[in-house]
């Protein structure tokens, strides 16, 4: 169990790391998808089976999709020449930064124990269960949440409708 | 299988559904009717407003929370409702004249800013970090398409971009945080049980809950505009159309403070020590820079901007002292800010005439002369911002260092008093320009309109009025912050 994990927590990381440094778009939309696909399986290990199905249907299918036709769409392609680099300064500081909180973050996280959790009932995660919490305790968040795709629905049509009346 | 549908009141979320079929009617009755005929949406909206301002009075007083443990009803949610109500209402009423002139005066525009307003409110009323979370990134999401609102318009774009992805990158922070105080906490995300559950827990995991409160903080100091996560505010909200700055400069920071106290003073007293000391930290640079780099602007909405930011260091004053005043002062504060502010970047729109050709503080000289009432006006709300004894502002002020010398913080109210000091400067050199420097040229008809002209006068006279009698608002918010009891 615990080899699995870290095996797909490290191909999530790595595969995060190449969809920020790769240099052509359609690669990175590519390495996402393989990052999805290792969340997924960390998912399944929490024994979340509801979450990874939809992790993989609507992230890798669904949203992929749309990346992959709007890359190919823009007809986005390698840059010709490299991207202008900034000041050497504040890319060092940036690292610096970046590892410093890096380290900050793992210090408090080797310093904490983890309660372990209770373990639920049995079929917790299952789509089943979480219907019952969605309709239960996390009705009202559940509701708002359809307010917050209408405003995004709004946001998107008022900024790419082609003629606004 | 069988669902128990936990019993609920729809009663205890009156204003949020108000809000909400207002701003569908709108986007609907956009849809629907025929061209040129669209005047009806600013009314429209300040009824819905209307009505929710009368049901959140209706619901004073009510205690408790509804919808299976997600909603605080309380005063101090309450409250902030009706601050947002008034931040809502007022930007409806500076928005019309400003939006034709850009051929803007959409129904998407209210509806936008009615969805936004119940973001706020669900921030403020949210009584589990999920639901926070989602009041948030409605709010967020209606004002980076409101940012952007003027396509054509190069610095709207830029505005729009560099809040979104800001934005998202901050949501990410709070999100992270949250995910840390579940883990700490062993499994809840309810602010009541939060509270012991990591006190319990506080052998074990905290580090954890400290890592957890460290990134809740990046989240909301990039609400609220606090160094160092104030890089944004300049640009977005020189480049944002005037209305919708003077709405985020007021709406995102109420609501950010409403639940950023919240959480505070419910979850975490018992990490008083360790959140009190990086607040101060951060409040001392946020006040310092903000009244600092302000002196050296030229454009108006730029200076406004870093005020802001500098307003956002005098309310974590507030919240440093952690103490009933405190509370009470940031209540005060957040109400006397929407006033002045709103009011402020009306005559900024106003000023500015068509499409915003004149920003320069320079724009600004032989005001006082050709139209006294507009420059008296402005002279009111820079007094109020600056602090001046007879306005909101130094009452506000007042309430917050009282606070938070009661606590024992000399030294950060020294500072907070010496950055005042230097904030005269600025917001008086408008007033000087205004008064003492003669125009140019001719400055030309400005086109008043009533909704505007109601806006002003309501915003001066509340202003003034509240400033010599502040005991209505003391009381409301004394009353409000009896949801915090252990305080």
């Amino acid at each position: 169990m615990q080899t699995l994990f870290y095996i797909l927590a490290g191909t999530a990381l790595v595969a995060g790391a190449l969809v920020v440094f790769q240099t052509h778009p359609l690669r990175s939309a590519l390495w996402l998808i393989v990052n999805f696909f290792a969340v997924a399986g960390i998912y399944l290990l929490a024994s979340a089976e509801f979450i990874a199905a939809i992790q993989i249907i609507v992230y890798a299918g669904a949203i992929m999709v749309l990346f992959l036709f709007v890359i190919m769409l823009l007809n986005l392609r390698q840059p010709e020449e490299p991207m202008p680099m900034s000041a050497l300064g504040s890319r060092i500081l940036a690292v610096t930064l970046a590892v410093t909180t890096g380290f900050l973050v793992m210090f408090g996280l080797k310093q904490a124990v983890i309660i372990p959790a209770r373990t639920g009932p049995p079929g917790l995660g299952n789509t089943e269960s979480v219907a019952r919490l969605l309709f239960t305790d996390y009705l009202l968040p559940f509701e708002v949440t359809s307010v917050l795709l209408l405003v995004a629905i709004v946001g998107a049509v008022i900024l790419s409708k082609s003629r606004l009346k | 299988m069988t669902i128990n549908i936990p019993t609920f009141c729809l009663s205890s979320i009156g204003p949020w559904l108000t809000l909400t079929v207002t701003a569908i009617v709108v986007l609907l009755l956009d849809a629907l009717s025929p061209k040129g005929r669209k005047a009806y949406f600013p009314q429209l909206s300040l009824l819905g407003l209307a009505v929710a301002a009368v049901q959140t009075v209706r619901l004073w007083g009510r205690t408790g929370d509804d919808f299976a443990r997600m909603v605080y009803l309380d005063n101090f949610a309450f409250f902030f409702y009706l601050v947002l109500i008034l931040g809502a209402a007022l930007t409806v009423l500076i928005s019309r004249q400003y939006l034709e002139d850009y051929g803007k005066n959409l129904g998407e525009y209210y509806a936008l800013i009615l969805f936004a307003t119940l973001g706020m409110m669900l921030m403020v009323a949210g009584a589990h970090l999920i639901m926070i979370f989602l009041g948030l990134e409605i709010m967020s999401i209606a004002i980076y398409v409101l940012a952007g609102l003027f396509r054509e318009d190069l610095r709207s774009n830029e505005a729009a971009i560099k809040y979104l992805v800001l934005g998202a990158f901050s949501s990410a922070f709070l999100l992270f945080g949250m995910a840390m105080l579940y883990g700490a906490s062993g499994g809840t995300l309810y602010l009541n049980d939060l509270a012991h559950r990591l006190v319990e827990t506080a052998a074990l995991t905290k580090p954890l809950t400290l890592l957890g409160l460290a990134l809740l903080l990046v989240g909301f100091g990039f609400k609220v505009a606090s160094v160092p996560f104030h890089m944004w505010t300049p640009d977005v909200y020189e480049g944002a159309p005037t209305s919708v700055t003077a709405f985020m400069a007021v709406g995102v920071k109420a609501a950010a403070f409403a639940a950023f106290a919240r959480i505070m003073f419910l979850v975490f007293p018992a990490f008083l020590p360790q959140w009190n000391m990086l607040l101060w930290v951060l409040a001392v640079a946020t006040m310092t820079l903000g009244n600092v780099v302000a002196i050296a602007q030229s454009n108006i909405k730029r200076m406004l901007a870093y005020s802001s930011i500098a307003h956002a260091g005098y309310l974590l004053v507030g919240l440093i002292a952690a103490n009933q005043l405190g509370g009470v002062s940031l209540l005060y504060y957040l109400l006397a800010y929407t006033l002045m502010n709103v009011g402020a970047f009306g005559v900024v729109i106003l000023v500015g005439r068509k499409k915003d050709s004149y920003l320069n503080i320079n724009d600004y000289a032989g005001l006082g002369a050709q139209h006294p009432a507009l420059a008296a006006a402005m002279a009111i709300f820079m007094f109020a911002l600056a602090g001046m004894p007879g306005t909101v502002g130094f009452i506000g002020k007042f309430y917050i260092f009282s606070a938070a010398i009661q606590a024992g913080y000399l030294w950060l109210v020294l500072i907070g008093v010496m950055n005042s000091l230097i904030s005269v400067f600025y917001y008086l050199r408008i007033t000087v320009i205004m008064y003492m420097r003669p125009a140019e040229a001719d400055l030309g008809a400005i086109a008043f309109t009533p909704s505007m002209n109601a806006a002003l006068v309501l915003t001066a006279a509340a202003t003034i009025w509240f400033g010599i009698f502040p005991g209505l608002i003391y009381n409301l918010a004394l009353n409000s912050m009896k949801a915090f009891p252990g305080l």
